[in-house]
């Protein structure tokens, strides 16, 4: 059956100091450019990916960082990893394995 | 050396003025600094490192006291001028001890203040202990002393407060104060040189990284030092029962409102006109820009030129600038008082140095 929304509603609100950040540091220890961002969305913007799907590189990259990982699987597997936010990032940060170690990091920190 | 017979009097012996005398008295010029304060070098005196080389402030301090060896100035401390007035086709200048100086022109470098953060009064400065300014930062930093919260505990997470007092139509100061964000990455990179364990997060609405070396600092405080940079006005600080603080803003790039937990805040308070300036100029029937500091004459051709024929402004009493800014500034206007000196030269007041075209 449909889930009606009877529930009490998580909050929006980033709870930093309950958050988990078991992926963002497992990423910054194997790929440490993935703290270089400036959140400048050239990535997004170049991405097929985001062209066709919700999909936000920038984005996804900030929640894990803010330790928001929920629903993450199912945001990652939407990459093609085509590497063309590569080419654009003007701090030269190596996204695509970011995004490799994103993978990696789900299946090392059993975290989903 | 044949010294000109006219003379130029200084208001303000912080860096601007001291440059200014340097280069005036090396160009043969009498000149007299009054600082109201009882020793020369203004706010440079409580600072400990200087952007973004971390140049010891003492270094600067030095190059200004060693630029006086051909014809010093006279250096009056605790001299604090309350006006200056036409008189004569020269200026009287008024020192609150009843003192009076004539001078054939005048120079103001009086420089700035430190915007009164507790008018932010929902960032607690002065009512939450350990929320503090980036001048009481300085001033732990010069000690050498170990960085340490008010119950003598180690932070081990610290934020840092971007636009205090600046960009803040409700602060009364829509203007920039410019210098602050590169303060805010300079000062967190030292919390990380002393405390390599502590999370640093630096919260700004936009980071104006506008100097040689200000973005590779920039750069480096993340790349190297780990630092977090959250884009995101500061709403609030409430304290914890355990004297933390808890702050409240929005995470802007990703659109959620954020809660975190600090040992210690810092507020990157920016800078404000001296009240005294605002006296001194009005006295001098000077101009003022929307910011209330002093106004040039023209915003690119003469910026150290005021509407009152013979006065001259430098340094941050005009705008907010850096060290390196404020020093190139008060170089400009010694040559700009240079040529308005020798345009109103009368007879009875020739200088002694021989030109050519004489």
């Amino acid at each position: 059956m449909k889930d009606w929304g009877y529930s009490i509603l998580k909050g929006r609100q980033i709870d930093f100091e309950n958050n988990d950040f078991s992926i963002a540091e497992y990423i910054t220890k194997h790929e440490p450019s993935f703290r270089w961002c400036i959140g400048c969305g050239s990535c997004t913007a170049t991405c097929s990916a985001a062209r066709l799907t919700d999909f936000n590189p920038r984005k996804l990259k900030l929640l894990i960082q803010r330790g928001e990982i929920k629903g993450l699987a199912d945001e990652i597997a939407k990459c093609m990893l085509c590497g063309k936010c590569q080419l654009v990032c003007p701090r030269g940060i190596n996204t695509r394995n970011v995004i490799q170690n994103i993978k990696r990091a789900l299946n090392t920190c059993h975290a989903l | 050396m044949a010294i000109n017979s006219q003379h130029i009097v200084i208001i303000g012996g912080g860096p601007a003025g001291l440059e200014a005398a340097s280069c005036l008295g090396t160009a043969g010029y009498r000149v007299t600094v009054l600082e109201k304060e009882k020793q020369t070098g203004g706010k440079l005196l409580i600072w400990d490192k200087l952007f973004p080389e971390f140049r010891n402030s003492d270094k600067v301090l030095n190059h200004l006291s060693n630029g006086f060896k051909t014809n010093p100035p006279q250096i009056l401390t605790n001299a604090e001028v309350v006006s200056v007035i036409p008189e004569n086709g020269q200026h009287r200048i008024n020192l609150r001890d009843g003192q009076a100086f004539q001078a054939d022109t005048v120079l103001i470098t009086t420089g700035f203040k430190l915007y009164n953060a507790e008018k932010k009064e929902e960032y607690g400065y002065q009512i939450y202990e350990n929320v503090i300014t980036s001048f009481d930062l300085e001033k732990q930093l010069k000690t050498g002393n170990p960085i340490r919260i008010e119950a003598g505990l180690t932070p081990r997470r610290i934020a840092f407060i971007h636009c205090v007092g600046s960009r803040d139509i409700k602060s009364g100061n829509i203007y920039c104060s410019r210098t602050c964000c590169i303060t805010g990455v300079k000062q967190a990179i030292e919390i990380k040189r002393r405390l390599s364990d502590a999370e640093v997060f630096n919260f700004y609405m936009d980071l104006r990284m506008f100097g040689q070396n200000f973005e590779e600092l920039y750069i480096e405080a993340q790349q190297k030092w780990g630092v977090t940079f959250i884009r995101g006005r500061v709403s609030e600080i409430a304290e914890n029962k355990d004297n933390s603080l808890q702050l409240k803003a929005e995470d802007t790039l990703s659109g959620r409102p954020i809660k975190m937990s600090f040992d210690l805040v810092v507020l990157l308070a920016g800078m404000v006109p001296e009240p005294r300036t605002v006296e001194i100029g009005k006295s001098a029937g000077l101009e003022f820009t929307s910011g209330n500091f002093l106004a040039g004459l023209d915003s690119h051709i003469s910026q150290n030129e005021t509407n009152t024929p013979g006065i001259f402004i430098a340094g941050t009493c005009r705008e907010p600038l850096s060290v390196a800014e404020t020093l190139t500034d008060a170089r400009a206007a010694t040559v700009k008082m240079i040529s308005w000196l020798r345009e109103n030269e009368t007879s009875h007041k020739k200088p002694l140095i021989k030109r050519d075209n004489d």
